[in-house]
C-alpha cells in the first residue's frame, strides 16, 4: 500500500479490569476500503473496532493502551474531542437500533443534535444520506411515518443512513447483517461495496463468506491477537497461516 | 438486483473473449503460414504463444479467487466451471497452432510436396468450429455448440482423407515421406483444435441447460 493508512493501530492492548483481551495487535487501514475482521466468537475483534471510535469508554474498568491513528492522529490523546471522533467515525450494530421515531426524525437526529436547524438542508441531507444507503425508494412517500414499520432490513439501512448523514469518513460495522435474512443481507453487502469510494469501512462479521465478498482486505483474530491481515484473496485462496487456513476452510478446533 | 458479482463475472467473460480471439488470430497466420510458406510469419506466431500462455494464468487466478471469494451456485457455478474448462482448451488450441508453425517452417526446408487438397479444407473447417464455438459460448447459444459438435465427424473424414491422400505419395516416392509425414502430424494437429471446439460446444450446452452431454451419442443428448 503506497497511501498512507486511514487508520495505523500500534502494540494495542486492551483490558476489562484485569483480563487483557487484545493483546499486541498492529495493523494498517487502508482509505477507502473495506477491511473485515474475522474469528470466532470472543477473539477481541468487537472489542477492537469498538475501540476506533472509543466505544469501549464506557465500560467501567475497560482501558487500552498503545496507539490507534486516524489520519495521524491519536484517538486516545488527551485533546480529542470523543463526540467529534464519534461523528468522524460512525457505528453500525448487530441489531438495528432505529430511535422510536419517524423515518425523517432518524436520520436528521445528530445533525439536529449538531445545531442543524434550517429545513431545506436537513431535507437535502436527509434525501442524501437514504440515497446513500439505498433506502430513499423505498421510503421517500412515507417519511414521517414510524422507522419501526420498517422491515429489518430496511431497519438497517436507516441506522446506515443515520450514521452517513453527519458526514463521517470512516463506518464501522459490528455484524451488520447477521439478524437479516438472505436477501436483507445481500442489499446490505452491495450497499457496502458502493460505500467503499466514499467512506472508509471496517465489518466485524462471524460469517467468513461475507468477509469474503464484500472486503478487500480481510484481518483474522484468535484469542485477542491479530493471526493475519492480508488481501482478501490471498486470505480465502493461500493464506500464510495454519491458524488462518484452518478457520477459513472450517476446521477449526 | 445488480451485484457486484456481476461485474467480476462480465470482467472474466471479457477476458477469455480476448483469449478467445488471440487463439482465433494464432490459428488463422498458422494456415496462412503453412499455405504461403511463410517461415517470417510462422515465427511470429510461435514467438507470441507465450502472450496467449499468460492470459491463461491470469484467467485461472481471476477464476480461483471467484470461487473462493463468491462461493457462486446455480448458473453462476456453471458460469465459473465453464471459464475453467474452456481456457485450457483455448490454450491447447493456441499450442497446436504453434506446432502447426513449426512443422511449416520444416516444410519450408524441403521441397514443395504436391498440394493436398484435402488439407486447406480441414484447417479451415477446423477454424470455423473453434470460431463458432466462441460465437456459441459469447451468445449462450445451445443449439449452436451442437451444430459445431456435429461437425466433427466431417473433420474427422478430412483427416483420414488426407492422411490417405499422403500416404500414396509416400509409397509413390520415398523422398516424399519427410514432408508426406509433417504435413500429416500437420491433419493431426487441425482435427485436434477441433476436438478442442467440440469440447468447448459441450461446455456451452452444459453452461446454458446444465446438462452434461460429453461421453454420450449427439442423438442422446438431443433428446
Amino acid at each position: 500500500m503506497n497511501d498512507d493508512p486511514k487508520i495505523s493501530v500500534r502494540d494495542f492492548d486492551f483490558f476489562y479490569g484485569a483480563a487483557k483481551v487484545l493483546h499486541g495487535i498492529s495493523l494498517d487501514i487502508p482509505a477507502r476500503k473495506v477491511t473485515a475482521l474475522i474469528g470466532p466468537s470472543g477473539c477481541g475483534k468487537s472489542t477492537f473496532i469498538r475501540s476506533i471510535n472509543r466505544m469501549n469508554d464506557i465500560i467501567t474498568d475497560a482501558r487500552g493502551k498503545g496507539t490507534i491513528l486516524i489520519d495521524g492522529t491519536d484517538v486516545y490523546g488527551s485533546d480529542t474531542d470523543v463526540v467529534e471522533l464519534r461523528r468522524r467515525v460512525g457505528m453500525v450494530f448487530q441489531k438495528s437500533n432505529p430511535f422510536p421515531k419517524s423515518i425523517y426524525d432518524n436520520v436528521a437526529y445528530g445533525l439536529r443534535i449538531g445545531g442543524m436547524r434550517n429545513k431545506r438542508q436537513l431535507d437535502d441531507i436527509i434525501e442524501r444520506s437514504l440515497t446513500r444507503a439505498a433506502l430513499w425508494h423505498e421510503v421517500k412517500d412515507r417519511l414521517h411515518a414510524s422507522a419501526l414499520a420498517l422491515s429489518g432490513g430496511q431497519q438497517q439501512r436507516l441506522c446506515i443512513a443515520r450514521a452517513l448523514a453527519v458526514d463521517p469518513e470512516i463506518l464501522l460495522m459490528d455484524e451488520p447483517a447477521s439478524a437479516l435474512d438472505p436477501i436483507a443481507t445481500s442489499k446490505i453487502e452491495e450497499l457496502i461495496y458502493e460505500l467503499k469510494d466514499n467512506y472508509t469501512i471496517v465489518i466485524v462479521t462471524h460469517n467468513m463468506q461475507q468477509a469474503a465478498r464484500v472486503s478487500d482486505r480481510t484481518a483474522f483474530f484468535m484469542l485477542g491477537r491479530l493471526v493475519e491481515e492480508g488481501d482478501k484473496n490471498t486470505i480465502f485462496t493461500n493464506p500464510k497461516e495454519k491458524m488462518t487456513e484452518d478457520y477459513v476452510t472450517g476446521r477449526f478446533g | 438486483m445488480q451485484r457486484h458479482f456481476d461485474r467480476d463475472i462480465d470482467e472474466l467473460k471479457h477476458l477469455l473473449l480476448r483469449m478467445g480471439a488471440m487463439v482465433e488470430e494464432a490459428m488463422a497466420r498458422s494456415i496462412r503460414a503453412l499455405l504461403e510458406r511463410d517461415t517470417v510469419l510462422a515465427n511470429e506466431v510461435i514467438a507470441r504463444d507465450d502472450e496467449i500462455d499468460r492470459m491463461e494464468i491470469v484467467i485461472d487466478q481471476k477464476t480461483i479467487e471467484l470461487i473462493a471469494v463468491m462461493q457462486p451456485t446455480a448458473s453462476d457455478l456453471r458460469f465459473v466451471a465453464t471459464i475453467m474448462k474452456i481456457t485450457p482448451e483455448l490454450e491447447r488450441i493456441a499450442d497446436l497452432a504453434q506446432d502447426v508453425c513449426e512443422r511449416a517452417i520444416e516444410l519450408n526446408r524441403e521441397p514443395m510436396l504436391k498440394p493436398v487438397s484435402d488439407l486447406p479444407r480441414l484447417a479451415h473447417d477446423a477454424q470455423a468450429m473453434v470460431r463458432d464455438a466462441l460465437d456459441a459460448f459469447v451468445r449462450g447459444d445451445a443449439a449452436l455448440a451442437r451444430s459445431v459438435i456435429a461437425q466433427d465427424d466431417n473433420v474427422d473424414a478430412l483427416t483420414e482423407s488426407s492422411f490417405r491422400n499422403l500416404l500414396t505419395y509416400m509409397l509413390e516416392d520415398a523422398r516424399n515421406i519427410s514432408s508426406a509425414i509433417r504435413l500429416t502430424f500437420i491433419g493431426k494437429y487441425f482435427e485436434r483444435m477441433a476436438d478442442g471446439a467440440t469440447n468447448i460446444c459441450e461446455m456451452v450446452v452444459y453452461l446454458v441447460e446444465g446438462k452434461m452431454i460429453k461421453h454420450t451419442a449427439l442423438a442422446t443428448a438431443d433428446e
